[in-house]
């Protein structure tokens, strides 16, 4: 097999130390992986060989069973068959006699979290390396066997084949003499070619799927222990109320109902940092017995002081911030004002988007179970679950080391399940009663105690000379935060664009004071910043005359790679490349006919949109009308995605692509959280209305493959998705959508 | 109160209150929890069964009310020609991201196709609109229904825009 060692060049942040793997690996592999052994009954060479890890990720039993670890959360982005389908083809291994195993919380796997888009990025190259040493390992072993030279040896569907004589030995027979072995240093192992992938690149069906088809219990929900009592907790609908007194006594007497008692919050700003806040906790032996009993919960919550916030009152506040100086500037680039007083015309145009709940079909839940000894076992559907474990020690008041958690498949993510609040009340109200506990929340209870998505509100003035080109911009952005920080995910980063494409550009802000709690929802920052930005430049483009193609190529100018941003989420981003931009922005406009989008019909118009995001340039074109009603009317959606070259697994990655941008329209279409007297008024889906099969259009997905190692797809295709519509709209009936969710009534005036 | 059910062709004696939901007694006293919870309203369609070979909504469906009516659950769709054909169409797309309302559209899938085996887009909309999928994965849930009834799968709706 004709292998080259140089591939493209590591980035340092991005990988697992090398150094530290390998100790990590040698010294803590075994007896991690003695628990994942099943000694299996025949072996093809040493009959009761046992099961031989090969390191911490490959396990290989004596009939050949290959047992490769998933190391992140399965949320539905496809991890936990994406990063085996990388171990595996660097393994050589048949793919069908593969089984995946999901790890536990476990320093030895690095970073275990599905969040940021991170999954691919942080990987790619690791776990590849860790398929490639274990393939190296068996072919050693054969090499020995038959005492030939390793160059004779190739290994092709979990086999070695000596190719001189032709003989062959099953992984299954080898498994125990590669472990044996020394394992090789990760960083010199010798990688395939894209040539030579076998696995990568092919479509692959998610490895539980048959499992989940079959009714098996894998989500946090299914959990079931000895002696599991069912646990409901009743917090205040008003964020971070103190409980006053609960009916305790009439609770406990209900049908079915084990204990009743009260929590407290573990800190005062708890319900802000998603922390233990102050609650009724009722456990049953049936889950339904104390929802029942929670019915009967007579509860006085004494509110904060300045808990009586509401959606109206933020507007109100919002406007008049507006009409203020900024209370800070983030940047400022040239002269902007002298720039706007000189351009030749200026457009101004104000844009809001509303607080979301993230919705996860999966209620939040955890199951938990304390020892005699403190310890705490965790089964938590959770993207993070290092941070949980952290909290949980500190919420109880117990050594971290004394936490173990099992990550259970979870029912969606969506950036919800990186914060652990349900992790941390199942594991104190277990503490509490002693007992293993199942905590399960309701839909109300699940909508009205989120992690928001922030609303906002921009501000927009740009100035443009005589020929339409963009000289000067500004947004005072009104956003929300607590006592002068910048809430969760309420954030406008410095370098958004169109900063550093305009001579003179201001980003100022002012913030609302926000008693409710926020947090990263898929795509944080993006899925409300494309909208306005997007939207706004769309404006821009019609005041000026310019096709907003166009105006976006010249903005972006030629194709050059600009310096790496600065690191986030610790990782150091991929230079930026205004050649991807354009590459997506050509293809998608090809593809939907962009260039003849005048020929058609009255009524009928398309929009376009690009964003940058997650290391992902994605482009999508929407062709849109709307009925009399003022409904829109989708008919059509291209997307053009640049995450790399190299498509993983094309099954998950189509889906994810159109997947994303579905939950972006319907964000555009319905969504919205209202908050009135410090509580949300939305408990369940007849008002919180998510988008449902009718109002899917069809989706056309291309990926343009650039010559850069692969990134992420759970987030990059959302965010355009939001503008797209509404320009669409725009060129389909002349109204701008500048507030969300559109407003039906506004596009009827028009229609009608 | 004793209540004597079918489900997936095995008769199940549970002791509940009348009013309890039947998703509650398929999930906590018998451990099938392929069905799922997702808002206890009849919104969502997580909790979708078979009463009778009919969709039904298993969180606001009492004990009581089931009576005699077979209950199939995901565990036991594919003994049927249409379960099977369904849950093989889905996995050959690879339907689900999450997976978590995917026992729900499997159900009412099969419920469609039982009745109407070549269903059209329109026919899709209709019997799907019950089900939520918060992922999003609609484009292969269409397309899954027409492999599994043996149609075209391309989503040919635009050209009647």
């Amino acid at each position: 097999m004709s292998i080259r060692d140089d591939r493209e060049p590591a980035r340092d942040a991005a990988e697992l130390s090398r150094r530290e793997f390998l100790s990590v690996a040698l010294t803590a592999g075994g007896s991690l992986l003695l628990t994942l052994n099943v000694p299996s009954a025949a072996g093809a060479l040493g009959q009761a060989a046992p099961a031989a890890p090969l390191n911490p990720y490959i396990r290989i039993d004596p009939d050949g069973t290959i047992t490769i670890v998933a190391k992140n959360p399965e949320i539905g982005q496809g991890m936990k068959t994406t990063l085996p389908m990388l171990i595996a083809d660097e393994l050589d291994a048949d793919w069908s006699g593969v089984r995946v195993e999901q790890a536990m919380l476990n320093p030895i796997y690095g970073p275990q979290f599905a969040g940021g888009s991170l999954g691919t990025p942080l990987n790619w190259i690791p776990m590849q390396r860790v398929g490639a040493a274990g393939r190296q390992m068996l072919l050693t072993a054969a090499a020995r066997a038959w005492n030939v030279p390793l160059e004779e040896c190739v290994a092709e569907r979990s086999t070695v084949r000596h190719r001189t004589s032709g003989r062959t030995l099953g992984y299954g027979a080898l498994a125990s003499r590669a472990a044996a072995l020394p394992a090789p240093d990760l960083s010199t192992v010798r990688l395939k070619t894209p040539a030579e992938y076998t696995i990568i690149g092919r479509f692959t069906g998610g490895v539980d799927s048959p499992r989940v088809l079959a009714g098996e219990p894998l989500f946090g929900i299914d959990v079931q222990l000895p002696d599991l009592s069912y646990a409901v907790y009743a917090k205040s609908p008003v964020f971070g109320a103190r409980l006053v007194h609960a009916n305790l006594e009439e609770l406990k007497a209900q049908p079915g109902v084990r204990d009743a008692f009260v929590l407290r919050a573990s800190q005062p700003d708890a319900a802000i940092k998603m922390g233990l806040v102050d609650g009724v906790a009722i456990l049953a032996d049936k889950w339904w017995d104390a929802q029942k009993a929670l019915r009967m919960l007579r509860a006085e919550w004494a509110p904060r002081a300045a808990s009586n916030q509401s959606t109206h009152a933020f507007a109100l506040e919002a406007d008049r911030l507006a009409r203020l100086a900024p209370q800070s500037v983030l940047r400022r680039d040239g002269d902007v004002e002298t720039a706007l007083a000189r351009a030749h015309r200026t457009v101004s145009a104000a844009y809001a988007y509303p607080f979301l709940a993230h919705a996860t079909l999966e209620p939040q839940n955890c199951t938990a179970r304390v020892g005699r000894d403190g310890s705490v076992e965790i089964w938590a559907p959770t993207q993070n679950p290092a941070p949980g474990a952290k909290q949980v020690a500190e919420t109880l008041g117990i050594d971290p080391g004394k936490i173990r958690v099992h990550m259970t498949r979870i029912g969606g993510g969506f950036g919800r399940r990186l914060n652990n609040d349900y992790m941390i009340e199942a594991a104190a109200i277990a503490q509490h009663a002693r007992r293993p506990v199942k905590l399960l929340w309701n839909r109300e209870q699940d909508i009205r105690h989120d992690s928001y998505r922030p609303g906002g509100f921009h501000h927009f003035t740009a100035g443009l000379d005589a020929e339409g080109r963009l000289t000067a911009f500004r947004d005072h952005f009104i956003t929300f935060g607590q006592n002068g920080h910048v809430a969760s995910s309420a954030e406008l980063p410095r370098d958004h664009f169109p900063a550093g494409y305009v001579p003179a550009l201001q980003f100022a802000q002012s913030l609302i004071q926000l008693d409710a709690p926020t947090g990263p929802m898929r795509n944080p920052g993006g899925n409300a910043l494309a909208f306005a930005f997007e939207s706004f430049l769309d404006e821009i483009a019609h005041a000026g005359g310019r096709d907003p193609l166009a105006l976006r190529l010249e903005l972006y100018g030629p194709a050059r790679v600009l310096p790496a941003p600065p690191p986030r989420y610790g990782v150091t981003p991929p230079p930026f490349d205004t050649g991807r931009v354009r590459g997506v922005l050509e293809d998608v406009a090809r593809r939907s006919g962009w260039a003849q989008r005048k020929r058609l019909p009255p009524g009928t118009g398309m929009g376009l949109a690009f964003y940058y995001s997650h290391f992902g340039y994605v482009a999508e074109v929407i062709q849109a009308s709307v009925t009399p009603d003022g409904i829109p009317r989708i008919h059509k959606v291209w997307a053009a995605v640049d995450i790399g070259s190299q498509i993983i697994n094309p099954a998950g990655a189509y889906n994810q692509a159109q997947g994303a941008i579905l939950d972006g329209l319907g964000q555009a279409l319905h969504l919205l959280v209202t908050l009135e007297e410090g509580r949300v008024l939305q408990k369940n889906f007849d008002t919180y209305r998510l988008l449902r099969i009718e109002e899917a259009p069809p989706i056309e997905v291309h990926f343009v493959r650039s010559a850069n190692p692969p990134t992420g797809l759970g987030e990059p295709a959302l965010p355009p998705a939001l503008p797209a519509l509404c320009n669409a709209l725009f060129a389909a009936t002349g109204t701008r959508i500048r507030s969300l969710p559109i407003d039906a009534h506004r596009l009827r005036t028009v229609a009608a | 109160m004793h209540f004597s059910i079918q489900v997936n062709g095995e008769r199940r004696i549970v002791e509940e209150d009348p009013d309890t939901p039947l998703l509650w007694v398929l999930r906590d006293d018998l451990h099938l929890s392929g069905t799922k919870f997702g808002c206890g309203i009849a919104q969502c369609g997580a909790c979708t069964v078979h009463l009778d070979g009919v969709p039904a909504r298993a969180c606001v469906t009492p004990i009581s009310a089931v009576g005699t009516a077979p209950v199939v659950t995901i565990e036991g769709i594919g003994a049927s020609e249409w379960g099977r054909k369904v849950k093989a169409a889905w996995l050959e797309l690879d339907v689900m991201q999450c997976g978590y309302c995917q026992a729900g559209q499997v159900m009412s899938a099969t419920a469609l196709l039982a009745k109407n085996p070549r269903p059209t887009d329109a026919d899709i909309d209709q019997a799907m609109h019950g089900n939520i999928c918060r992922c999003c994965t609609y484009t292969r849930i269409r397309a899954a229904i027409k492999r599994a009834a043996g149609l075209p799968t391309a989503d040919t709706r635009e050209a009647r825009s």
